[in-house]
């Protein structure tokens, strides 16, 4: 029953990658990446990896590729131009392809990668915890690690903050804290009168 | 009979016995939930008419309670219309992909102790990963509706759920340093103390409390933050193309979300389906007998007149005014108070932390 769902997984997850490089319309591919990822997450959930599973989803599915598809659909694509050159650029490309191929051959191949080299993995019991072990890893053996990784997030989003700041002089902004300090005495003036007396008759 | 059935159930394969257990369950789940959504329309509608001074419906059947009924008939009856230009299948697949993850979160819900489907440990992490899955079905519909308001809606509302999820997930880092697991079971029993309400985290993690309710009604597309179908502005939004029952599952889809948020702000800062009376001498003995999942349903109940009470009071926000309030007044706010939880924490103050 198991390895049905695997491979059922597997089939899935092969197919929806090969749609994302060969669909024509660019969103629809990146829609194939998101079903690709959400697979991947099925599989790493049956590897009892089921904190790496949902934070791929989480992270990836749910905010990651959400922008991304912001950005291809907002993008005006012609796609006949970007496939001119394919006949072109076919003799650097495929030869680079097969190098690639080839080379990933050599690592993963059966000869390194085969179950005699990495015997499948023992069955927890129902009471292991992957989210307690991982954490545990992360914050005693590799915790320098763990804290450079850290670092170098925040100086990447320090950089990409600076990168998009910019001085734009021209540009109309509100200034919300005044906005919201607002009194109803600054917009509006309550004016008491006296009622006026009836005319009597005459319509105004 | 029933023990020849009890046989019959025996001779079963042991796989086929958990699938049938399990789907059991789950319609056990999803219809009440479907019952609520319709009877939530009814409640909203009903309740926003009496804050207005009006009556509300009351034509349907006694004192209007079978106009749920009236109105999902009468979806279900209408034309569903495809628009010509638009892309047939994501159309379709939209709506499906809103409600499914509206639905699948309730299968880590704890109703009463040990009441759950799955009692996952992640369970918290699952309810975030499944939530902020629920924002493709927006996209989607919005971009294969091929119309500007849709996908204008469809680009409001996703960027919308996408900030304050974050508000989101920092208030539940606050919930499960709190708790010290990712369990829900464990959330509430982390929760239950000897002085009954005031052992709840509501009143130790007051300012996560009021970020996750307010984000959740963000994140449900809700007044006030429901620029996503601001009817002055953009028609309805990402569902303007929908009609008929394809436009209805985006209707159960805004409803169970709203139930899902109050369910789970109950459970995480309101004791789930502990008593509010547990350890107070007389009190404490006197609605001993009440089950549990009757107060998580009064708890729930109670957020989700929050939400109609919402709907009926503010005006909408602006569309700066919304992301201002979620990217710099909210998740400062809760990393501020996730350090301060940390030191309640490490300081021992009771009686939530000792």
């Amino acid at each position: 029953m198991e390895s049905v769902i695997f491979y059922l997984f597997s089939a899935v997850l092969v197919a929806s990658s090969l749609a994302v490089i060969t669909v024509r319309n660019p969103v629809h591919a990146v829609l194939f990446l998101v079903l690709a990822f959400f697979t991947c997450a099925a599989i790493w959930l049956m590897m009892e990896a089921e904190f790496l599973a949902i934070t791929l989803v989480l992270v990836y599915v749910g905010a990651v590729m959400v922008l991304f598809l912001f950005v291809v659909m907002m993008l005006d694509i012609n796609i006949s131009v970007l496939r001119e050159g394919f006949v072109k650029n076919a003799y650097v490309g495929v030869p680079v392809a097969l190098i690639v191929l080839l080379e990933l051959i050599a690592v993963v191949g059966r000869k390194e990668f085969g179950l005699e080299q990495m015997p499948a993995p023992v069955r927890h019991a129902a009471d292991y915890s992957n989210t307690k072990e991982l954490g545990r890893v992360l914050y005693t053996d590799y915790v320098y690690a763990f804290e450079l990784a850290a670092v170098v997030l925040v100086v990447a989003i320090i950089a990409a903050i600076i990168l998009t700041m910019r001085r734009r002089p021209n540009t109309k902004v509100q200034n919300i804290g005044e906005q919201v300090a607002v009194r109803r005495d600054d917009r509006v003036r309550i004016v008491k009168m006296a009622s006026e007396k009836k005319n009597d008759g005459s319509a105004t | 009979m029933i023990d020849a059935l009890l046989t019959m159930w025996n001779q079963l394969p042991e796989l086929l016995q958990t699938i049938i257990l399990t789907v059991v369950k789950i319609v056990a789940i999803v219809v009440p939930i479907m019952l609520s959504v319709a009877y939530l329309t009814l409640a909203e509608r009903k309740v926003i008419g009496y804050i207005q001074v009006r009556i509300g419906p009351n034509r349907v059947g006694p004192k209007g309670l079978l106009q749920p009924i009236a109105d999902g008939l009468k979806l279900a009856l209408k034309e569903i219309i495809i628009p010509t230009n638009a892309n047939r299948i994501l159309f379709i697949l939209g709506p499906i992909l809103t409600l499914g993850p509206a639905l699948a979160a309730w299968a880590v819900i704890p109703f009463d102790e040990g009441m759950v489907l799955a009692n996952v440990d992640a369970g918290l992490l699952y309810i975030l990963a499944m939530t902020s899955m629920g924002v493709y079905g927006v996209i989607i519909a919005g971009w294969s509706s091929n119309s500007k308001y849709a996908f204008l809606g469809a680009l409001r509302s996703s960027a919308q759920v996408v900030s304050y999820e974050i508000a989101m997930g920092f208030a539940l880092v606050g919930v499960l340093m709190a708790a010290g697991s990712l369990n829900l079971q464990e959330i509430v029993l982390a929760q239950k103390g000897e002085w009954g309400i005031v052992n709840w985290f509501m009143l130790p993690l007051l300012p996560l409390f009021v970020v996750y309710f307010i984000s959740g009604v963000a994140e449900t597309n809700r007044a006030p933050f429901d620029v996503a179908e601001g009817e002055s502005e953009i028609v309805a939004g990402f569902h303007v193309e929908y009609s008929g029952m394809t436009f209805a599952v985006f209707f159960l889809a805004e409803y169970a979300n709203m139930i899902l948020i109050a369910v789970l702000t109950s459970i995480m800062f309101m004791g789930g389906w502990l008593s509010p009376f547990e350890g107070i001498p007389v009190l404490g003995a006197l609605f001993s007998w009440v089950p549990g999942i009757v107060w998580l349903l009064l708890k729930t109940a109670f957020f989700l007149f929050l939400f109609l009470w919402f709907r009926a009071t503010f005006p909408r926000y602006r569309y700066d005014q919304i992301m201002r309030l979620g990217w710099k007044v909210f998740i400062p706010v809760t990393i501020v108070w996730i350090v301060v939880v940390g030191l309640f924490i490490m300081g021992q103050v009771g009686p939530w932390f000792d």
